[in-house]
Protein backbone atom coordinates (compact mmCIF):
# COMPACT_ATOMS: atom_id res chain seq x y z
CA UNK A 1 0.00 0.00 0.00
CA UNK A 2 2.71 2.40 1.00
CA UNK A 3 4.78 1.32 -1.99
CA UNK A 4 1.87 2.04 -4.31
CA UNK A 5 1.61 5.54 -2.95
CA UNK A 6 5.32 6.12 -3.29
CA UNK A 7 5.28 4.96 -6.89
CA UNK A 8 2.44 7.19 -7.86
CA UNK A 9 4.08 10.17 -6.28
CA UNK A 10 7.58 9.86 -7.67
CA UNK A 11 6.95 11.43 -11.05
CA UNK A 12 8.09 15.00 -10.84
CA UNK A 13 7.04 17.10 -13.88
CA UNK A 14 9.13 19.98 -12.55
CA UNK A 15 12.30 18.03 -13.23
CA UNK A 16 11.39 17.72 -16.92
CA UNK A 17 11.95 21.45 -17.26
CA UNK A 18 15.27 21.70 -15.47
CA UNK A 19 17.51 21.08 -18.51
CA UNK A 20 15.96 23.86 -20.58
CA UNK A 21 15.87 26.21 -17.58
CA UNK A 22 19.57 25.54 -17.04
CA UNK A 23 20.46 26.20 -20.64
CA UNK A 24 18.47 29.41 -20.79
CA UNK A 25 19.97 30.60 -17.50
CA UNK A 26 23.46 29.80 -18.73
CA UNK A 27 23.02 31.79 -21.92
CA UNK A 28 21.38 34.63 -19.97
CA UNK A 29 24.06 34.95 -17.30
CA UNK A 30 27.08 33.52 -19.12
CA UNK A 31 28.23 31.73 -15.99
CA UNK A 32 27.62 28.14 -14.91
CA UNK A 33 27.39 28.84 -11.17
CA UNK A 34 25.25 31.93 -11.47
CA UNK A 35 22.99 30.04 -13.84
CA UNK A 36 22.44 27.09 -11.53
CA UNK A 37 21.83 29.46 -8.62
CA UNK A 38 19.18 31.12 -10.73
CA UNK A 39 17.57 27.76 -11.53
CA UNK A 40 17.66 26.80 -7.86
CA UNK A 41 16.01 30.08 -6.86
CA UNK A 42 13.38 29.52 -9.53
CA UNK A 43 12.56 26.02 -8.29
CA UNK A 44 12.35 27.27 -4.73
CA UNK A 45 10.06 30.09 -5.76
CA UNK A 46 7.92 27.58 -7.65
CA UNK A 47 7.79 25.47 -4.52
CA UNK A 48 6.55 28.34 -2.36
CA UNK A 49 4.04 29.51 -4.96
CA UNK A 50 2.56 26.21 -6.08
CA UNK A 51 -0.91 27.30 -5.22
CA UNK A 52 -0.72 30.17 -7.69
CA UNK A 53 -0.10 27.78 -10.53
CA UNK A 54 -3.33 26.61 -12.09
CA UNK A 55 -3.37 22.90 -12.80
CA UNK A 56 -3.41 22.27 -16.53
CA UNK A 57 -1.89 25.62 -17.45
CA UNK A 58 1.52 25.83 -19.05
CA UNK A 59 4.04 24.84 -16.41
CA UNK A 60 6.98 25.76 -18.62
CA UNK A 61 5.78 29.31 -19.27
CA UNK A 62 5.11 29.74 -15.55
CA UNK A 63 8.62 28.60 -14.63
CA UNK A 64 10.18 30.93 -17.18
CA UNK A 65 8.08 33.78 -15.78
CA UNK A 66 9.34 33.07 -12.27
CA UNK A 67 12.91 32.88 -13.52
CA UNK A 68 12.57 36.09 -15.47
CA UNK A 69 11.31 37.99 -12.43
CA UNK A 70 14.09 36.67 -10.23
CA UNK A 71 16.70 37.56 -12.84
CA UNK A 72 15.34 41.08 -13.30
CA UNK A 73 15.39 41.67 -9.55
CA UNK A 74 18.95 40.39 -9.27
CA UNK A 75 20.09 42.65 -12.09
CA UNK A 76 18.38 45.64 -10.46
CA UNK A 77 20.00 44.86 -7.15
CA UNK A 78 23.44 44.54 -8.69
CA UNK A 79 22.94 47.79 -10.59
CA UNK A 80 22.07 49.51 -7.32
CA UNK A 81 25.21 48.08 -5.77
CA UNK A 82 27.24 49.27 -8.73
CA UNK A 83 25.69 52.73 -8.41
CA UNK A 84 26.56 52.71 -4.72
CA UNK A 85 30.20 52.46 -5.68
CA UNK A 86 30.78 48.75 -5.44
CA UNK A 87 33.13 47.92 -8.28
CA UNK A 88 34.30 44.61 -9.60
CA UNK A 89 37.94 43.84 -9.39
CA UNK A 90 38.89 42.21 -12.65
CA UNK A 91 41.56 40.11 -10.94
CA UNK A 92 38.94 38.61 -8.64
CA UNK A 93 36.57 37.61 -11.37
CA UNK A 94 39.24 36.55 -13.82
CA UNK A 95 38.53 32.90 -13.13
CA UNK A 96 34.90 33.45 -14.00
CA UNK A 97 35.69 35.45 -17.12
CA UNK A 98 37.85 32.63 -18.33
CA UNK A 99 35.30 30.06 -17.23
CA UNK A 100 36.23 26.73 -18.79
CA UNK A 101 33.19 26.52 -21.01
CA UNK A 102 33.01 23.60 -23.33
CA UNK A 103 32.52 24.89 -26.82
CA UNK A 104 34.05 26.29 -29.91
CA UNK A 105 35.65 29.70 -30.21
CA UNK A 106 32.57 30.72 -32.15
CA UNK A 107 30.15 29.86 -29.37
CA UNK A 108 32.39 31.55 -26.80
CA UNK A 109 32.35 34.63 -28.94
CA UNK A 110 28.59 34.46 -29.32
CA UNK A 111 28.15 34.16 -25.54
CA UNK A 112 30.47 37.10 -24.98
CA UNK A 113 28.56 39.28 -27.42
CA UNK A 114 25.23 38.21 -25.90
CA UNK A 115 26.38 39.49 -22.53
CA UNK A 116 27.00 42.89 -24.06
CA UNK A 117 23.32 43.26 -24.94
CA UNK A 118 21.05 45.01 -22.44
CA UNK A 119 19.38 42.38 -20.18
CA UNK A 120 15.85 43.02 -21.46
CA UNK A 121 16.92 42.55 -25.09
CA UNK A 122 19.00 39.49 -24.24
CA UNK A 123 16.08 37.86 -22.42
CA UNK A 124 13.66 38.39 -25.31
CA UNK A 125 16.16 37.18 -27.91
CA UNK A 126 16.88 34.00 -25.93
CA UNK A 127 13.25 33.23 -25.10
CA UNK A 128 12.34 33.51 -28.78
CA UNK A 129 15.41 31.81 -30.30
CA UNK A 130 16.50 29.29 -27.71
CA UNK A 131 13.13 28.35 -26.25
CA UNK A 132 11.07 28.93 -29.37
CA UNK A 133 8.34 30.64 -27.40
CA UNK A 134 5.77 32.68 -29.33
CA UNK A 135 5.94 36.49 -29.21
CA UNK A 136 2.74 36.47 -27.14
CA UNK A 137 4.18 34.02 -24.62
CA UNK A 138 7.35 36.09 -24.34
CA UNK A 139 5.21 39.19 -23.76
CA UNK A 140 3.41 37.43 -20.90
CA UNK A 141 6.64 36.12 -19.40
CA UNK A 142 8.42 39.46 -19.49
CA UNK A 143 5.32 41.47 -18.64
CA UNK A 144 5.48 43.89 -21.57
CA UNK A 145 3.26 44.42 -24.65
CA UNK A 146 3.89 42.30 -27.76
CA UNK A 147 5.01 45.43 -29.63
CA UNK A 148 7.77 45.94 -27.09
CA UNK A 149 8.83 42.31 -27.47
CA UNK A 150 9.09 42.83 -31.23
CA UNK A 151 11.15 45.99 -30.97
CA UNK A 152 13.46 44.49 -28.34
CA UNK A 153 13.93 41.49 -30.59
CA UNK A 154 14.87 43.64 -33.59
CA UNK A 155 17.25 45.75 -31.52
CA UNK A 156 18.85 42.65 -30.01
CA UNK A 157 19.39 41.08 -33.42
CA UNK A 158 20.79 44.26 -34.98
CA UNK A 159 23.10 44.89 -32.06
CA UNK A 160 24.28 41.29 -31.88
CA UNK A 161 25.11 41.42 -35.57
CA UNK A 162 27.21 44.54 -35.06
CA UNK A 163 28.98 42.99 -32.11
CA UNK A 164 29.73 39.76 -33.93
CA UNK A 165 31.03 41.65 -36.96
CA UNK A 166 33.17 43.96 -34.86
CA UNK A 167 36.63 43.22 -33.44
CA UNK A 168 36.70 40.51 -30.75
CA UNK A 169 36.45 42.11 -27.33
CA UNK A 170 39.51 41.92 -25.11
CA UNK A 171 38.96 39.85 -21.98
CA UNK A 172 39.72 42.79 -19.68
CA UNK A 173 36.84 44.80 -21.13
CA UNK A 174 34.35 42.00 -20.69
CA UNK A 175 31.29 43.39 -18.96
CA UNK A 176 30.93 43.30 -15.22
CA UNK A 177 27.61 41.44 -15.59
CA UNK A 178 29.63 38.27 -15.53
CA UNK A 179 30.03 38.46 -11.82
CA UNK A 180 27.76 36.32 -9.72
CA UNK A 181 24.57 38.08 -8.94
CA UNK A 182 24.02 36.61 -5.54
CA UNK B 1 13.73 54.32 -24.99
CA UNK B 2 11.16 51.97 -26.44
CA UNK B 3 8.08 53.25 -28.08
CA UNK B 4 4.79 51.43 -27.81
CA UNK B 5 3.78 49.44 -30.85
CA UNK B 6 1.45 51.95 -32.42
CA UNK B 7 1.14 54.27 -35.40
CA UNK B 8 4.45 55.94 -34.58
CA UNK B 9 6.04 52.67 -35.60
CA UNK B 10 8.47 53.57 -38.33
CA UNK B 11 8.79 51.86 -41.65
CA UNK B 12 12.18 50.44 -40.67
CA UNK B 13 10.72 48.92 -37.53
CA UNK B 14 7.82 47.45 -39.48
CA UNK B 15 10.28 45.87 -41.88
CA UNK B 16 12.26 44.41 -38.99
CA UNK B 17 9.08 42.99 -37.47
CA UNK B 18 8.33 41.21 -40.73
CA UNK B 19 11.86 39.86 -40.97
CA UNK B 20 11.53 38.59 -37.38
CA UNK B 21 8.42 36.61 -38.23
CA UNK B 22 10.27 35.05 -41.17
CA UNK B 23 13.37 34.24 -39.11
CA UNK B 24 11.31 32.66 -36.32
CA UNK B 25 9.03 30.80 -38.72
CA UNK B 26 5.85 32.37 -37.34
CA UNK B 27 4.01 32.66 -40.65
CA UNK B 28 1.81 30.30 -42.63
CA UNK B 29 3.64 29.07 -45.78
CA UNK B 30 1.61 31.18 -48.22
CA UNK B 31 2.24 34.39 -46.33
CA UNK B 32 5.90 33.47 -45.99
CA UNK B 33 6.45 33.12 -49.73
CA UNK B 34 4.66 36.41 -50.30
CA UNK B 35 6.83 38.21 -47.79
CA UNK B 36 10.06 36.74 -49.09
CA UNK B 37 9.10 37.88 -52.59
CA UNK B 38 8.55 41.41 -51.27
CA UNK B 39 11.96 41.42 -49.65
CA UNK B 40 13.51 40.16 -52.89
CA UNK B 41 13.65 43.74 -54.14
CA UNK B 42 15.60 44.98 -51.15
CA UNK B 43 19.23 43.79 -50.95
CA UNK B 44 19.78 45.16 -47.43
CA UNK B 45 16.65 43.45 -46.12
CA UNK B 46 17.72 40.17 -47.71
CA UNK B 47 21.08 40.46 -46.02
CA UNK B 48 19.42 41.17 -42.67
CA UNK B 49 17.21 38.12 -43.11
CA UNK B 50 20.23 35.95 -43.90
CA UNK B 51 22.30 37.19 -40.93
CA UNK B 52 19.46 36.94 -38.44
CA UNK B 53 18.68 33.41 -39.57
CA UNK B 54 22.33 32.39 -39.11
CA UNK B 55 22.26 34.08 -35.70
CA UNK B 56 19.19 32.16 -34.65
CA UNK B 57 20.78 28.86 -35.69
CA UNK B 58 23.98 29.70 -33.79
CA UNK B 59 21.96 30.59 -30.68
CA UNK B 60 20.04 27.34 -30.84
CA UNK B 61 23.33 25.47 -30.69
CA UNK B 62 24.59 27.47 -27.73
CA UNK B 63 25.05 25.34 -24.60
CA UNK B 64 23.12 22.51 -26.24
CA UNK B 65 25.16 19.81 -24.41
CA UNK B 66 23.63 21.12 -21.15
CA UNK B 67 20.30 19.62 -22.21
CA UNK B 68 21.73 16.11 -21.95
CA UNK B 69 23.89 16.68 -18.91
CA UNK B 70 22.95 15.00 -15.62
CA UNK B 71 20.94 17.38 -13.43
CA UNK B 72 22.80 18.38 -10.24
CA UNK B 73 21.37 16.82 -7.07
CA UNK B 74 20.71 20.20 -5.47
CA UNK B 75 18.37 21.14 -8.31
CA UNK B 76 16.62 17.77 -8.26
CA UNK B 77 16.05 18.12 -4.53
CA UNK B 78 14.62 21.61 -4.99
CA UNK B 79 12.23 20.38 -7.69
CA UNK B 80 11.08 17.41 -5.63
CA UNK B 81 10.40 19.58 -2.66
CA UNK B 82 8.05 21.75 -4.68
CA UNK B 83 6.42 18.84 -6.43
CA UNK B 84 5.71 16.92 -3.28
CA UNK B 85 4.11 19.97 -1.77
CA UNK B 86 1.87 20.41 -4.80
CA UNK B 87 0.78 16.80 -4.92
CA UNK B 88 0.02 16.77 -1.24
CA UNK B 89 -2.06 19.89 -1.63
CA UNK B 90 -3.97 18.51 -4.61
CA UNK B 91 -4.49 15.22 -2.87
CA UNK B 92 -5.67 16.99 0.19
CA UNK B 93 -8.00 19.26 -1.74
CA UNK B 94 -9.79 16.25 -3.13
CA UNK B 95 -9.88 14.51 0.19
CA UNK B 96 -10.76 17.70 2.02
CA UNK B 97 -13.71 18.27 -0.30
CA UNK B 98 -15.02 14.82 0.50
CA UNK B 99 -14.56 15.32 4.20
CA UNK B 100 -16.43 18.62 4.03
CA UNK B 101 -19.32 16.92 2.23
CA UNK B 102 -19.49 14.20 4.87
CA UNK B 103 -19.44 16.75 7.65
CA UNK B 104 -22.12 18.80 5.97
CA UNK B 105 -24.34 15.73 5.59
CA UNK B 106 -23.69 14.88 9.19
CA UNK B 107 -24.52 18.43 10.24
CA UNK B 108 -27.76 18.44 8.28
CA UNK B 109 -28.80 15.09 9.70
CA UNK B 110 -28.03 16.29 13.16
CA UNK B 111 -30.10 19.46 12.74
CA UNK B 112 -33.01 17.58 11.23
CA UNK B 113 -33.15 15.50 14.38
CA UNK B 114 -34.41 18.58 16.07
CA UNK B 115 -31.22 19.60 17.80
CA UNK B 116 -30.84 23.30 18.34
CA UNK B 117 -27.73 25.08 17.28
CA UNK B 118 -25.10 23.84 14.89
CA UNK B 119 -21.57 22.57 15.18
CA UNK B 120 -19.22 25.50 15.67
CA UNK B 121 -17.66 26.25 12.30
CA UNK B 122 -14.39 26.91 14.09
CA UNK B 123 -14.31 23.40 15.41
CA UNK B 124 -15.10 21.92 12.03
CA UNK B 125 -12.31 23.96 10.47
CA UNK B 126 -9.88 23.01 13.20
CA UNK B 127 -10.72 19.32 12.93
CA UNK B 128 -10.28 19.53 9.20
CA UNK B 129 -6.90 21.24 9.37
CA UNK B 130 -5.66 18.76 11.95
CA UNK B 131 -6.76 15.90 9.71
CA UNK B 132 -5.18 17.58 6.72
CA UNK B 133 -2.01 17.90 8.70
CA UNK B 134 -1.81 14.26 9.69
CA UNK B 135 -2.69 13.16 6.18
CA UNK B 136 0.16 15.22 4.76
CA UNK B 137 2.47 13.76 7.39
CA UNK B 138 1.54 10.26 6.36
CA UNK B 139 2.05 11.02 2.66
CA UNK B 140 5.40 12.62 3.34
CA UNK B 141 6.40 9.50 5.21
CA UNK B 142 5.36 7.29 2.28
CA UNK B 143 7.28 9.46 -0.16
CA UNK B 144 10.58 9.83 1.62
CA UNK B 145 11.05 6.86 3.92
CA UNK B 146 11.64 4.38 1.03
CA UNK B 147 14.35 6.66 -0.42
CA UNK B 148 17.70 4.93 -0.45
CA UNK B 149 19.99 7.66 -1.73
CA UNK B 150 18.30 10.81 -0.49
CA UNK B 151 16.01 10.00 2.42
CA UNK B 152 16.88 13.37 4.00
CA UNK B 153 18.26 16.68 2.84
CA UNK B 154 20.52 17.26 5.81
CA UNK B 155 21.91 14.29 7.69
CA UNK B 156 22.18 13.76 11.43
CA UNK B 157 25.93 14.39 11.14
CA UNK B 158 25.03 18.06 10.82
CA UNK B 159 22.35 18.06 13.46
CA UNK B 160 23.02 21.59 14.70
CA UNK B 161 22.76 23.02 11.25
CA UNK B 162 19.66 20.90 10.55
CA UNK B 163 17.83 22.12 13.64
CA UNK B 164 18.82 25.72 13.08
CA UNK B 165 17.76 25.64 9.43
CA UNK B 166 14.40 23.94 9.96
CA UNK B 167 13.62 26.11 12.99
CA UNK B 168 14.15 29.18 10.85
CA UNK B 169 11.96 27.85 8.05
CA UNK B 170 9.02 26.75 10.21
CA UNK B 171 9.35 29.88 12.34
CA UNK B 172 9.71 28.22 15.72
CA UNK B 173 12.66 26.79 17.65
CA UNK B 174 12.63 23.05 17.14
CA UNK B 175 14.12 20.25 19.14
CA UNK B 176 14.96 16.79 17.95
CA UNK B 177 13.64 14.17 20.35
CA UNK B 178 15.98 11.35 21.37
CA UNK B 179 14.56 7.88 20.77
CA UNK B 180 17.77 5.95 21.35
CA UNK B 181 16.27 4.06 24.28
CA UNK B 182 13.56 2.80 21.92
CA UNK B 183 16.23 1.79 19.39
CA UNK B 184 15.79 4.64 16.90
CA UNK B 185 18.56 6.94 15.74
CA UNK B 186 18.15 10.20 13.86
CA UNK B 187 18.81 9.90 10.10
CA UNK B 188 18.32 13.60 9.36
CA UNK B 189 15.60 15.92 8.17
CA UNK B 190 14.09 17.82 5.30
CA UNK B 191 11.94 20.80 4.54
CA UNK B 192 8.50 20.37 2.95
CA UNK B 193 5.64 22.64 2.12
CA UNK B 194 2.20 22.09 3.59
CA UNK B 195 -1.14 23.86 3.68
CA UNK B 196 -0.13 26.12 6.52
CA UNK B 197 3.35 26.91 5.18
CA UNK B 198 6.70 25.28 5.78
CA UNK B 199 6.82 21.86 7.40
CA UNK B 200 9.78 19.96 8.78
CA UNK B 201 10.28 16.23 8.71
CA UNK B 202 12.75 14.39 10.93
CA UNK B 203 13.51 10.80 10.09
CA UNK B 204 14.59 8.07 12.50
CA UNK B 205 15.68 4.54 11.82
CA UNK B 206 16.21 1.45 13.97
CA UNK B 207 18.73 -1.36 13.58
CA UNK B 208 16.28 -3.32 11.42
CA UNK B 209 16.07 -0.39 8.98
CA UNK B 210 12.52 0.51 9.98
CA UNK B 211 11.89 4.23 9.63
CA UNK B 212 9.77 6.65 11.62
CA UNK B 213 9.12 10.23 10.68
CA UNK B 214 8.19 13.16 12.86
CA UNK B 215 6.38 15.81 10.86
CA UNK B 216 5.80 19.23 12.32
CA UNK B 217 4.66 22.72 11.45
CA UNK B 218 2.01 25.34 12.04
CA UNK B 219 -1.49 23.99 11.55
CA UNK B 220 -3.48 26.02 9.05
CA UNK B 221 -6.05 27.89 11.08
CA UNK B 222 -7.99 28.91 7.97
CA UNK B 223 -9.01 32.52 8.36
CA UNK B 224 -10.64 32.17 11.73
CA UNK B 225 -9.02 32.83 15.07
CA UNK B 226 -8.42 29.55 16.79
CA UNK B 227 -10.34 28.75 19.88
CA UNK B 228 -8.47 27.25 22.79
CA UNK B 229 -9.84 23.87 21.81
CA UNK B 230 -8.39 24.13 18.33
CA UNK B 231 -4.97 25.20 19.53
CA UNK B 232 -4.51 22.07 21.52
CA UNK B 233 -5.74 18.58 20.91
CA UNK B 234 -5.37 15.30 22.64
CA UNK B 235 -3.31 12.52 21.17
CA UNK B 236 -5.11 11.09 18.19
CA UNK B 237 -4.53 8.07 16.07
CA UNK B 238 -5.00 8.14 12.31
CA UNK B 239 -4.97 5.04 10.15
CA UNK B 240 -6.29 6.79 7.02
CA UNK B 241 -3.02 7.56 5.29
CA UNK B 242 -0.53 5.19 3.71
CA UNK B 243 1.02 4.62 7.15
CA UNK B 244 -0.53 5.09 10.58
CA UNK B 245 0.25 8.19 12.61
CA UNK B 246 -0.24 9.60 16.06
CA UNK B 247 -0.76 13.32 16.04
CA UNK B 248 -1.43 16.21 18.33
CA UNK B 249 -1.61 19.99 18.19
CA UNK B 250 0.04 22.14 20.78
CA UNK B 251 -0.27 25.94 20.72
CA UNK B 252 -1.22 25.99 17.06
CA UNK B 253 1.72 23.78 16.12
CA UNK B 254 1.08 20.28 14.86
CA UNK B 255 3.14 17.14 15.40
CA UNK B 256 2.64 13.79 13.72
CA UNK B 257 4.69 10.69 14.25
CA UNK B 258 4.26 8.18 11.44
CA UNK B 259 5.61 4.71 10.89
CA UNK B 260 4.62 1.21 9.93
CA UNK B 261 4.58 -0.13 13.47
CA UNK B 262 1.79 -1.39 15.72
CA UNK B 263 -0.61 1.08 17.24
CA UNK B 264 0.63 0.39 20.75
CA UNK B 265 4.22 0.84 19.82
CA UNK B 266 3.52 4.03 17.88
CA UNK B 267 1.58 5.38 20.86
CA UNK B 268 4.51 4.66 23.15
CA UNK B 269 6.94 6.37 20.78
CA UNK B 270 4.66 9.37 20.34
CA UNK B 271 4.48 9.80 24.09
CA UNK B 272 8.26 9.72 24.30
CA UNK B 273 8.41 12.44 21.64
CA UNK B 274 5.73 14.50 23.36
CA UNK B 275 7.52 14.38 26.72
CA UNK B 276 10.70 15.75 25.16
CA UNK B 277 9.25 18.64 23.17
Amino acid sequence: MAAGFALRMTHFPLTDHIPSLRRYARALTGDAWTADDLVQDTLERACSKWRLWVVGSDLRAWLFTLMHNIFVNQVRRSLRQAAAGATVNVDEVEGELAAPEAGTAQSLDLQRCLLRLPEDQRAVLLLVSLEDLSYEEVARITGVPVGTVMSRLSRARSRLRELMDGPAPVAATAPAQLRRLK
Amino acid sequence: MEKPHDTSHTQGEALHDRINTLVDGRLPPARRAELEAELGEDAAARETLRTWRAQREALRDLHRPLLDEAIPDTLLAAARRGQTGKQQIDQWRRWGGMAAAVMLAFGVGWLSHGQLGSPAPQQLAAARSAQSFVHQASLAHAVFSPEVRHPVEVTAAQQDHLVQWLSKRVGRPLKVPVLAAEGYELVGGRLLSGDGGARAQFMFQNAAGLRLTLYLGAVDAASQPLSQAAQETAFRYSGDGPVPSFYWVDQGFGYALSGAVSRDELMKLAQRVYQQL
